[in-house]
């Protein structure tokens, strides 16, 4: 019976949207909820990666620099051009998706390590951009981001900002489900396993890879946007070549080619270093040690050997 | 090792990690920092650090203020502006701290202003730059000197000199682009002259270039470099390799040993505006600011066994200020504000502080010292 469950196609979306709503009726203050609400923002830019990089096979080092678009569409826009906080969401997914779209054909032809060298010239090019251009952006010092109003209602607790990530997070869940499970996510499958036996049975491996890497920097740049807004300030930090590894690491130690791996991964990610705050001189060591402690012990990632363990009754 | 031996030694981590939230004694008064004690701001957020414990530990020893011992919350956002703001929050709801002294940078002080202002808890910021407290923030404070009152220090210097035509190679970093920003908004009313522009990044390692085409420019009478870091210091190296026969100046941002070391005998020479800190031991024993810079100087220097830098100076006056603030009003958050407001006449390592509603800084150009470096070592120009 709870094997068929488990089965479910629809079951980890539920299980994701069911624990951010439990999670969220038992915080105690905003500083908790600060915390949940990056963890979901975190969540949705290494849901997306984990697409690419979990499913498709594809490493990408500049994921930072379509999270600093999206971040820097809702604070440039409204401010210099009066665009409304929504439309300027959009409009940060759009350019996303379309500098996505256009690298993406040149680049996902590279293999390996070009691949993620390419990338990784991207995100710098995106953080040099956002230093450099201190007429638009603030430069290195960043610029303040005018809060959003919805229904004539300005949010800006932490409390909202909960929900409203929680929902775009479990929506983002659920559209990658669909996408996994339709032709696409099969094509992917099969191109992650191998690339040469995809195209032979007549997958087109350039198109497949590069709507995934649309889809993935959607997502992030979603992730930024929502992030600036939360914040209420950005800096050229947000796409940072550390910010970029900090995605993937959470991808990696979550579980690649899991759903709520990416989740998982920012849990560990951005809830340890407060955690460990107090150690001050030992949190990076720590951080370290229990990094390596989950590659070498759990060398799937958290999701995929903890749901293997599950599955065969031994956790 | 199994999964649930693996398992059991990261959940004693986190244990061990959640079990030391909330220590603090109830009768203690909590003041909270958010420092870039790591990172690449760590050169102004270690020394804060340092300076905010040692004198913490100082006041407490010597019976707190008024009868109540101090207790320091300090978190490091590495630099990061974000992480900054998450720090800030968790002092405000989690520690309940009733004053701040922190932020070591304009961004990372920035971020986290927003935070203070709707808590209504004083800040005191270290950060450098004149948009901290321009326009003035009702629970905003800062301490360091602001990079236009560097450049107004350059420039009167130069019209002393009767140098008037310059040229700027600045730094693309925060500090770098903010005082350039500044020295060409305040130039005109000096009537100095910028002729000529150039700009490095912050992991620029040969600045040759720009400098040769600042060497080309005709009539260039001197040479500022807005910065911190080590690109100051490889800019002086080039400008002696090229042969550059006019007067360098550096800014504030390049006030420790270190940028001496760096530079090596090419910093002989050059000048710069710094707080009187670095040159304690050469105040004339009539200057005001000679007993406390000297005192603060020394104690640093004991401590630590570092050269000692204006940054820690920073967050010493901003302990001063708070703590005279809550001697003459007590703990409450609003209070102190006011009683930080009323600051008047106290001598800090970056000069006389005098606060007002309109200004949060408090301090004049007199609190500038020119400094030349001469045989590797800080002196008084005038």
């Amino acid at each position: 019976m709870m094997a068929r469950f488990r089965q479910n196609r629809w079951f980890e979306p539920a299980l994701i949207a069911l624990i951010i709503i439990i999670i969220g009726l038992v915080l105690p203050s905003t500083y908790y909820f600060r915390i949940a609400t990056l963890v979901l923002i975190a969540g949705l830019s290494a849901t997306g990666l984990n697409l690419l990089l979990g499913y498709a096979g594809q490493i990408s080092l500049g994921h930072a620099g379509f999270v600093g678009i999206g971040a820097y569409a809702v604070a440039v826009l409204p401010a210099k051009f009066a665009v409304p906080s929504l439309l300027a969401i959009f409009c940060g997914t759009l350019v996303s998706g379309v500098v996505a779209l256009i690298i993406g054909r040149p680049i996902l032809r590279l293999k390996d390590h070009f691949l993620a060298v390419a990338t990784l010239a991207f995100g710098i090019l995106i953080a040099m951009v956002l230093n450099n251009e201190q007429w638009l952006t603030g430069g290195p010092d960043g610029m303040a981001v005018s809060r959003i109003e919805l229904f004539g209602i300005r949010i800006r607790s932490a409390q909202s900002w909960y929900w409203i990530s929680g929902t775009v997070l479990v929506l983002a869940v659920v559209l990658a489900r669909n996408l996994l499970d339709s032709s696409t996510g099969r094509a992917l499958r099969a191109l992650h396993d191998s690339e040469v036996a995809a195209r032979s049975a007549g997958i087109d491996v350039a198109r497949i890879k590069s709507i995934v890497f649309v889809i993935s920097a959607v997502f992030a740049s979603l992730s930024g946007s929502l992030y600036a807004l939360f914040n209420g300030h950005v800096t050229p930090d947000i796409a940072s070549f550390l910010n970029s590894i900090e995605i993937v690491t959470m991808v990696v130690l979550g579980g690649m080619g899991s759903l709520s791996g990416g989740l998982v991964g920012a849990v560990i990610l951005v809830v340890l270093p407060q955690a460990l705050s107090f150690f001050h001189e030992y949190e990076h060591l720590l951080l370290g040690v229990l990094m390596i402690l989950i590659l070498v012990f759990m060398r799937a990632g958290i999701v995929p050997t903890l749901a293997a363990r599950w599955a065969r009754g031994r956790l | 090792m199994t999964l649930h031996k693996s398992l059991a030694i990261a959940a004693g981590l986190l244990m061990g990690a959640t079990s030391l939230f909330g220590g603090a004694q109830a009768q203690d008064i909590k003041v909270g920092a958010v420092l870039s004690v790591t990172g690449p701001g760590a050169f102004l957020g270690d020394p804060a650090d340092k300076t905010l414990r040692m004198y913490v530990d100082e006041i407490n020893a010597k019976g707190g203020v008024k009868g109540r011992k101090l207790q320091l919350v300090i978190y490091d956002d590495g630099g990061d502006a974000g992480k900054a703001r998450t720090f800030a929050t968790r002092l405000v709801e989690e520690d309940k701290i009733v004053a701040m002294v922190g932020g070591s940078s304009t961004g990372t002080t920035m971020a986290m202003v927003p935070i203070f202002e709707e808590a209504q808890i004083p800040f005191i910021s270290l950060g450098g730059a004149v948009v901290i407290i321009e326009p003035v923030k009702k629970f905003v404070f800062k301490t360091p000197h602001t990079d236009r009152m560097a450049c107004e220090k350059i420039f009167t210097d130069l019209k002393q000199r009767n140098l008037t035509r310059i040229a700027l190679i600045s730094g693309t970093d925060g500090f770098g682009k903010s005082m350039r920003d500044q020295c060409a908004a305040v130039n005109a009313k000096y009537g100095v002259e910028i002729l000529a522009e150039e700009t490095y990044g912050p992991r620029d390692t040969d600045m040759t270039p720009q400098l040769t085409n600042l060497k080309a420019k005709a009539g260039v009478q001197a040479v500022i470099n807005p910065g911190f870091g080590q690109g100051p210091a490889i800019v002086t190296r080039n400008f002696r390799q090229l042969g550059f026969a006019v007067p360098l100046y550096q800014s504030h941002g390049v006030a420790s040993k270190q940028y001496i070391d760096l530079a090596g005998d090419a910093a002989n020479g050059v000048r710069l505006p710094a707080a009187a800190l670095l040159v304690a031991d050469k105040l004339a024993a009539s200057d005001p600011q000679k007993a406390v810079a000297s005192a603060y100087a020394t104690k640093f220097q004991t401590i630590t066994k570092e050269p000692v830098s204006t940054f820690g100076g920073h967050a010493f006056d901003g302990l001063m200020i708070l703590v005279g603030a809550m001697e003459r009003g007590g703990f409450d958050p609003k209070v102190i504000r006011d009683e930080i407001e009323k600051t008047k006449g106290l001598i800090g390592t970056a000069g006389v502080f005098n606060m007002s509603a309109s200004d949060h800084m408090g301090l004049d150009l007199s609190a500038f010292k020119m400094l030349e470096i001469r045989n590797g070592d800080w002196a008084l120009a005038e």
